[in-house]
């Protein structure tokens, strides 16, 4: 029978704590600069303008068809070849996640926009409202409480996938979990602590989550 | 006769290949209130739509108050530019079948909402006014509830309410009391009774025939793609000249005593 | 950014990709396989009436859903074989990761399924005697896949989008490939562009036919 020891990764927890940290500093780049990314390519693509909806489509569909390894590998390593700079790893990840969570924020932002029923469309135009007021106005704040649910999943989502950052060193909760498991030789009990660490953390997310949603539909502002 | 409000000449709409109707010549003279009768799918509602421009039609002139909405070219199509549609719906008052409230307002908030983002008032006499609107239709007291808590009648009051506040020099009903109980349909057609009584100009989309004869000074029925047959009340509703009009009144007749 | 794109020095490696992609596609298919089928049996563990038997299943699907499927990954290949006395190959590794991770996930898309199912055809089927086992085969499971098919689709896109991650593992599927060519010929930006692009001819008009699927099923319900 095997005797757990948690006693050296618990010696070592600040390195743990400081890849948790980046963890949070990455999601929280990433996630910020998705949802610009995301409402920008969701208004492209909704665009008539052949011009902006085409090169919308493309990047949305490229980007949620492709393993986010790999694009994380060609940004790492592929992109500082045409562009000649430097990149380090926390550029590439922050450039590939912000780019991917951006496509999938895109549809999700897309989908509820095209949700709304055509007559809060046709009523705010009716008096007299253009099309960025009405947007502002009528369409994103009903659209947004819609999207909240898929929002935050997919915020989940993007969370888990900075774990693949390990693999270009950026020293996230799981790079620094490798390390340790090498220093301390005790794999078993790092790889279980960081496996609990990812699902405390995210479940209270998505419990949080939950609750906000109930108050939404609370509000009583749903139905029209 | 006075100049008229609004003026369609040589309207024509058509989705694809189906036309819905060409060539429609309407005058619209100051305290008008013309009903626009017509089987379903005549393009009543979508000629009613043409005049604010939710639908874009394909020929013809729109003027209102003297203006000629849109650049027609000779061709006899026009073109519409952004800021002429705005321009166009702020003068003019639309309510819906289906009410359209905007659900995450409360109500004095969608009846302020265009005085405020579209006319540019500041909040304080936005809000002053929107109550003065909701008075008139008998919903002051609703004015901080959202639109979820009202009945279909009241929903249909506060939208009248949300295109008062425009000044609009013209309303426009579409079915405004066909998506409601039976019940309720009268508290909705008391208050365009009492517009009409004001000597509002309004153009009306209905079904309720006997409330058409009763509060329009002109009927026009559509078929045939364009307007079929236009009088008074007592013409159209009571003698019609034409056999579609005869026909359409004999079947809404049928159950009635 | 006048670099001049060699592609040469990728495609005089191609049988070195044709190995990774056989490998893919063999880890993708146990996966998919495993993964919904699993997915299925703990979705209508989730309605069990044993209590013990729902809670494991609910507590299998948050742990899954809510820890990233690389630390799976890496638990399984590092952490189990100290557990348990069992070899554990990359394969194997990635395997476990990503099929009961995908468990999870099609697990809470059949029971969003089966759900949605109107209690009405509950009823009608116990109403002419068929048995509870009888009515989720005969009744509600055929019309419940019907429904769910484009999200099952979407899932086994990520399955196969997540057969990169077995890389990490070193098993030899198309990214592991790509790595080494890129490293033996310094050409990372060819490389990795083609490797994006093999997923991308593979996995679009999967896609694009789930789009299709879910205009069709829209308009049918």
């Amino acid at each position: 029978m095997y005797e757990w020891n948690f006693a050296p990764v618990f010696a070592e927890s600040g390195l743990l704590l400081a890849g948790f940290r980046n963890t949070l500093i990455l999601t929280a780049t990433a996630l910020s600069g998705g949802l610009v990314v995301g409402l920008l390519l969701a208004f492209a693509r909704l665009s008539h303008r052949r011009w902006l909806r085409l090169p919308a489509d493309l990047v949305i569909e490229v980007f949620r068809t492709t393993p986010p390894l790999v694009q994380l590998f060609w940004f790492y390593f592929g992109l500082p070849i045409v562009l000649s700079v430097e990149m380090t790893p926390f550029m590439a990840a922050g450039l590939t996640f912000t780019i991917q969570s951006g496509a999938f924020f895109a549809e999700i932002f897309r989908a509820g926009i095209v949700s709304i029923e055509k007559g809060q469309w046709e009523s705010a135009k009716a008096i007299g409202m253009g099309h960025n007021q009405l947007m502002r106005r009528i369409i994103l704040p009903q659209a947004v409480k819609r999207m909240f649910p898929s929002m935050m999943e997919r915020s989940i989502e993007l969370m888990k996938t900075t774990t693949l950052v390990a693999t270009v060193s950026y020293a996230d909760l799981l790079f620094q979990a490798n390390e340790l498991a090498q220093k301390t030789f005790r794999p078993l009990e790092v790889y279980t602590v960081v496996a609990l660490i990812y699902f405390v953390s995210i479940s209270c997310v998505s419990f949080f989550a939950a609750r906000l949603e109930k108050r939404f539909a609370r509000t009583g502002e749903f139905s029209v | 006769m006075p100049d008229p409000i609004l003026r369609l000449s040589g309207l024509a709409k058509s989705f694809d290949t189906n036309t819905v109707f060409e060539d429609v010549d309407l005058d619209v003279a100051p305290g008008d209130r013309i009903a626009i009768l017509g089987a379903s799918g005549s393009g009543k509602s979508t000629l009613l739509r043409c005049v604010n421009l939710l639908e874009i039609p394909d020929a013809g002139r729109i003027e209102l108050n003297g203006d000629v909405v849109g650049n027609p070219e000779k061709s006899g199509r026009a073109r519409y530019p952004e800021r002429e549609l705005r321009e166009l719906r702020k003068r003019v008052g639309m309510v819906f079948q289906q009410f359209n409230l905007f659900p995450h307002m409360t109500v004095a908030g969608n009846v302020a909402e265009g005085l405020v983002t579209v006319l540019g008032q500041s909040s304080g006499p936005a809000r002053e006014r929107a109550l003065a609107e909701l008075d008139r239709v008998g919903l002051r007291d609703k004015a901080d509830t959202y639109p979820s808590r009202l009945s279909g009648g009241q929903k249909q009051r506060v939208a009248i309410a949300r295109a008062l506040a425009m000044d609009p020099e013209i309303m426009l009903f579409d079915e405004p009391t066909s998506a409601l109980d039976p019940a309720l349909v009268g508290e909705v057609l008391g208050v365009i009774e009492q517009l009409a009584n004001e000597g509002r100009t309004m153009l009306l989309v209905t079904h309720e025939i006997g409330f058409a004869y009763h509060v329009a000074n002109r009927i026009a029925f559509i078929a045939e793609g364009g307007i079929y047959e236009i009088g008074t009340p007592d013409e159209v509703l009571k003698n019609p000249r034409r056999e579609k009009t005869q026909k359409f009144l004999a079947e809404h007749r049928r159950f009635q005593f | 950014m006048n670099y001049n794109w060699d592609f040469a020095s990728v495609f005089d490696n191609w049988w070195a990709l044709a190995v990774g992609l056989q490998g893919t596609l063999r880890l993708f298919a146990v996966c998919l396989i495993l993964g919904m089928s699993l997915g299925l049996l703990v979705a209508l563990g989730r309605r069990a009436h044993a209590k013990p038997v729902r809670w494991a299943s609910t507590g299998f699907v948050e742990f899954f859903r809510n820890t990233p499927v690389l630390v799976q990954i890496l638990w399984f290949y590092y952490a189990l074989p100290i557990l348990a006395p069992v070899e554990i190959s990359p394969f194997m590794a990635a395997i476990l990761g990503i099929s009961l991770n995908s468990a999870a996930y099609s697990a809470e898309i059949f029971r969003g399924g089966i759900q949605s199912i109107e209690p009405g055809q509950w009823e009608a089927a116990r109403a002419i005697g068929m048995s509870g086992l009888q009515t989720m085969r005969r009744v509600v499971l055929p019309q419940a896949v019907r429904r769910i098919i484009p999200s099952l689709t979407n899932r086994g896109v990520e399955i196969f989008k997540m057969t990169t991650l077995a890389s990490v593992v070193a098993y030899v599927e198309l990214l592991q490939q790509g790595k080494l060519v890129a490293s033996l010929n310094f050409n990372p930006l060819e490389v990795y562009t083609v490797v994006a692009a093999l997923f991308l001819i593979i996995l679009y008009p999967i896609v694009r036919a789930t789009y299709g699927l879910e205009r069709r099923l829209a308009r049918s319900d």
